[in-house]
């Protein structure tokens, strides 16, 4: 059979807990699939098998104790259901909006995510795309590249980052380093969270619309949740206003896509840049002719040093949880959604 | 003072032409189709030169404009106005400093993290519709394993292309042929993404861009050294005596000094080999700051990680060698390049010229 005999690498051991996986996580496909390797677990690769995944699920129902995620896998209710053993899900992301929350509180099952390891590339993501949109990086170097610099006239003049109005949306750990870092650069730092911060030194809005109001960028950095799904709509995007500009690094259903790519169009906002999209890895195709826009295929954690860090996490967690000894980076399951962000 | 004739040395900012325009009378040099005639036949009334980075007052132009009294510099670096015949003749110097101090920190830091975290690079794969094309063919196990083995023996061919869809189709892991020995190779587009915090940024001349970049760096936890023609006690950053040292300790080097006989040139291969094949290098400064001959082997022998790159020797001559590199970012001349800051700059030129002819103190002089 071609799965077991793809798999000669790794004999079969018996007596080793059985982590699922459903689908590759892109650190299999940039590191090879013995990136997370552990010698107190194994994998139980449900893509490699030729079955359909209900009929492989059925048949390993009652070995798998925990499974291995990414933020493009979904776990299911329906998954959850078919897996009477399993009490661990660690995903290797930092956001687990793609796990369902209930299911797993429902069943006592702990979930552990990437902890805060991607904060910093993220927060110095964000700050890259602001930078890029602003100043136009990606399009001049497009123009040089091109050959189309051919004289002394001057590019196209892009615009200040220095003392621009920056809202952030959802102050999280990844908000917070965001912050630290636009203040550098002499931004003025203001918010919008699910509750006012007391000892954060930046102003606090209760809403979104207010917040976009009264800046010239937004970074969005929340989490996705039922309550942020299309968050930024047509009434934000025209708060924000002609002059403004927008960065999405946290997760594309936050923002109402069609809305966004509208404004754009219309030049309503000034630019956008995107890390993430509603339907990855479909992108709005008007946005690929558009110069005022910044895009990258939602890798703005996959530094070679983080993915290093989340190796060392993920295995962590699984050799912890098989141990009986406490997660590394488990994710609150209560009733309030977790800002991740 | 519409009298007053002012040479404008090429073009560089429609707002600051028309304000010339209204308040002198201007001469627009770029459009003369005979120089040297042109000055012949109006040497008597051109009393004032505008020029900026990429032309300004050199000897000849000084000799040949008898009645010239000031030139204002539509940018900070003075590397094209000949300041010692200008002090032996009396003839006035402006430039436009601090207006531009934070804008061109800015653009230091934005291609540190455009090199660094393939921006652009990423940029171009999402627009080229591969992402999205990635997704929708079947993964060949084996031919992964056997492209993955081979690629780890990198072939000599030079600079590869990454334009070789129909392997980037197989599978998610981005490899692409090379197009000379069809070995294949890992894509460092998108996937080899280096990260920003921490690394530690090495400064060439600690000025107030010097300064600014050291400032931004460090929200971003970088250490910081650097390298100046005397070591600064009051500043807290490591100091190294060469630039040799100080590229040897840092991961990413920015050039942030004027452009003077003893600078030309200061990132030479020496520099480049200790600087390493993790190193980038960032230039914010003036091209001649970097033997860019030396750059280019180094940058397509992959003997230096990456640069980001906003001057050149030869503007707007670019070398092509670099154009196909995903590690590199090129940008045409743009570290002042804001609405807001031009609009400074030119009203500092204006401001000036102004305060010159009405016999009152300039703003910023040089000489």
């Amino acid at each position: 059979m071609a799965v077991a005999a793809e798999n000669q690498s790794q004999p079969p051991q018996n007596d080793l807990p059985y982590v699922l996986i459903l689908k590759p996580p892109a650190a299999f496909n940039i590191f090879g699939d013995r990136f997370f390797h552990s010698p107190k677990f194994q994998f139980l690769k449900a893509f490699e098998s030729p079955f359909p995944l209900s009929q492989f699920l059925l048949t390993h129902a009652q070995s798998v104790q925990a499974i291995l995620t990414s933020a493009s896998g979904s776990v299911t209710a329906d998954t959850i259901r078919l897996l009477p053993h399993l009490g661990l899900v660690v995903t290797t992301s930092q956001g687990i909006d793609h796990i369902d929350r209930s299911e797993c509180r429902r069943r006592g099952i702990a979930v552990a995510g990437a902890g805060t390891i991607f904060s910093t590339d993220c927060a110095d993501f964000a700050v890259g795309l602001l930078l890029d949109v602003l100043r136009k990086v990606s399009a001049a170097n497009r123009y040089v590249k091109q050959g189309l610099w051919s004289s002394q006239e001057n590019y196209p003049l892009g615009n200040k980052l220095g003392g621009k109005q920056v809202g952030i949306v959802g102050l999280g750990s990844i908000g917070t380093e965001v912050a630290k870092r636009l203040e550098a650069f002499r931004c003025s730092i203001s918010y919008n969270s699910r509750s006012k911060k007391p000892s954060v030194p930046y102003t606090f809005y209760p809403n979104v619309v207010e917040l976009a109001v009264n800046c010239d960028a937004l970074i969005i950095c929340c989490a996705l949740t039922d309550e942020t799904h299309h968050l930024i709509g047509k009434e934000v995007l025209s708060a924000l206003g002609k002059d403004g500009v927008i960065i999405n690094i946290a997760r594309g259903p936050i923002i109402d896509e069609k809305e966004l790519v509208q404004c754009l169009i219309k030049r309503e906002i000034r630019g956008a840049g995107l890390d993430v999209f509603e339907h990855e890895p479909d992108v709005p195709v008007e946005l690929l002719a558009l110069d005022n826009v910044v895009m990258s295929p939602h890798n703005a954690v996959c530094t070679t040093e983080s993915l290093e860090e989340l190796r060392k996490t993920v295995v962590g967690n699984f050799e912890a949880f098989f141990s009986n000894e406490p997660l590394l980076t488990p994710v609150p399951l209560d009733d309030l959604p977790h800002l991740s962000g | 003072m519409e009298s007053i004739g002012v040479l404008m040395a090429c073009p560089m900012n429609s707002y600051l032409e028309q304000q010339l325009e209204n308040r002198f009378k201007l001469f627009r040099f770029w459009t003369v189709p005979d120089k040297s005639s042109f000055l012949a036949s109006h040497k008597d009334s051109i009393q004032a030169v505008v020029g900026n980075a990429f032309a300004g007052a050199d000897a000849k132009l000084i000799e040949a404009l008898p009645k010239l009294e000031i030139v204002a510099s539509f940018s900070v670096g003075l590397d094209k106005i000949d300041l010692a015949k200008c002090k032996e003749k009396g003839i006035r110097v402006t430039n436009t400093p601090d207006v531009l101090t934070e804008d061109v920190a800015d653009l230091a830091i934005g291609l540190m993290l455009a090199v660094l975290r393939k921006l652009c690079e990423s940029d171009r794969f999402v627009r080229s519709g591969k992402w999205k094309r990635g997704e929708y063919v079947l993964t060949t196990k084996k031919l992964v394993q056997k492209a993955r083995a081979l690629s780890y023996k990198s072939c000599n061919c030079g600079p590869h292309s990454n334009d070789n869809v129909p392997f980037l189709l197989f599978m998610r892991v981005p490899f692409s042929l090379c197009s000379l020995c069809f070995r294949p190779f890992l894509t460092s587009t998108i996937f080899q993404l280096f990260q920003f915090t921490g690394k530690r940024v090495g400064i060439i001349g600690l000025g107030r861009i010097g300064m600014a970049i050291a400032t931004r760096a460090e929200a971003f936890s970088c250490p910081i050294s650097y390298y100046s023609r005397t070591e600064k006690p009051e500043i807290k950053y490591k100091y190294y005596p060469s630039v040799v040292e100080l590229a040897a300790n840092c991961d990413i080097l920015v050039v942030a000094c004027a452009l003077t006989t003893e600078t030309h040139h200061i990132i030479n291969r020496e520099v480049i080999d200790a600087l390493g094949p993790k190193g980038v290098l960032i230039n914010i400064g003036r091209g001649p700051h970097v033997d860019e001959p030396e750059l280019v082997s180094a940058l397509v022998e992959h003997r230096l990680g990456g640069a980001g790159l906003d001057v050149f020797e030869h503007e707007p001559e670019v070398p092509e060698e670099l154009f196909g590199l995903d590690n590199v970012v090129l940008l045409p001349h743009v570290g002042s390049g804001t609405v807001e800051t031009r609009q400074a700059m030119a009203d500092l030129v204006i401001g000036n010229l102004e305060a010159h002819f009405l016999k009152k103190p300039l703003l910023t002089p040089v000489v």
